[in-house]
């Protein structure tokens, strides 16, 4: 079994995801540290302030304060930032919301499942690629993934 | 007299880390609690010191032969899929063969601590090197599928959109869309 922890970071301003989120990461056998922010707002600030870099940060696309959208751009243009992979977590199923979260840097994109069994499943899969992307020599340009 | 002092174990961690990674010269970042990265390559001898160096301070190196083993696995597959004659190998008797291991032993080994299996690692690099091709190269789709010694064009086009989410000219799409983007 491997000893690395990965460290991810979550930014949804719904209570109720960010709980089930939690829980259906605790259920999986990838070992995970998880910190949670309410915004976008939260979140940059976290990032700004942090020695550690996470592997991975989930963003919800509607949130106040910031938005997912200007998060991503945030952390693509800031040179500390920009190599973190970066999942966006939205309920949002438009073709042209997807691609332009690409566009603008995204390494993956998960549609909210409407079930808890879908939701751990899909983090499941998520954290294994890229868990491969993090400890592989695969090209992270193109790493894109959509589930 | 008695004084009383309190630790910060954070800053600790990183102080001692830093003192000895200097001290020997390193060029390093320390990623997060468990792990440094390393510009080169450490030589044996180098790993050695530093692993003496730290246990003083009770700190210890992680790195079992497991891992390494697991890394010769990936070069393996990575030199297997560059080299068209290996390609025509079953990928468990050519590892197999050239770790000699059984390939029972490394499958459970590799899955035991990549959580993926060798099979899916062998697709996700496939479909990283058909994803190259068609961000880099003007090659088509039925091309591409020849190189990498697919069947069939649909059976890369499957396999890449069961790795990805996205088929592969959707890919194709956005990646150009970035390089116009700059990102």
């Amino acid at each position: 079994m491997s000893l690395k922890i990965l460290n991810i970071l979550l930014a949804d301003d719904d209570e109720d995801d960010r709980w089930l989120f939690q829980k259906a990461l605790s259920d999986l056998k990838i070992k995970t540290n998880l910190s949670l922010f309410k915004n976008g707002k939260e979140l940059m600030e976290h990032l700004i302030r942090t020695e550690t870099t996470p592997h991975l940060i989930f963003l919800d696309l509607n949130m106040p304060l910031k938005n997912g959208m200007e998060c991503l751009t945030e952390i693509r243009s800031s040179c500390n930032l920009k190599a973190i992979p970066v999942a966006i977590y939205s309920t949002s199923s438009s073709e042209k919301d997807i691609e332009n979260t690409f566009v603008n840097g995204a390494n993956i994109y998960i549609n909210k499942p409407s079930n808890f069994a879908d939701l751990k499943n899909a983090i499941d899969k998520v954290l294994q690629l890229n868990w491969q992307y993090h400890t592989s020599n695969l090209n992270k340009d193109n790493f894109l993934f959509r589930i | 007299m008695k004084i009383y002092v309190t630790f910060n174990l954070n800053i600790t961690r990183n102080a001692i880390l830093k003192e000895q990674l200097d001290r020997l010269g390193f060029d390093y970042t320390i990623e997060n609690t468990q792990e440094i990265s390393f510009k080169n390559k450490l030589t044996t001898e180098q790993q050695l010191v530093l692993a003496e160096s730290l246990s003083t301070y009770g700190i210890t190196i992680i790195d079992d032969q497991k891992t390494e083993l697991v890394q010769r696995i990936k070069d393996t597959i990575n030199e297997m899929l560059a080299d068209e004659e290996a390609n025509l190998y079953k990928i468990s008797s050519y590892l197999a063969d050239k770790l000699n291991y059984s390939y029972a032993y490394l499958s459970n080994l590799f899955s035991e601590s990549t959580y993926t299996s060798i099979e899916n690692f062998v697709i996700l690099k496939k479909v990283d090197q058909a994803k190259e091709l068609i961000a880099n190269t003007d090659l088509t789709l039925t091309e591409i599928a020849y190189r990498l010694n697919y069947s069939s064009v649909a059976h890369l086009s499957g396999q890449f959109k069961k790795t990805t989410g996205l088929t592969p000219s959707t890919f194709q799409k956005i990646i150009k869309k970035r390089k116009e983007f700059n990102i």
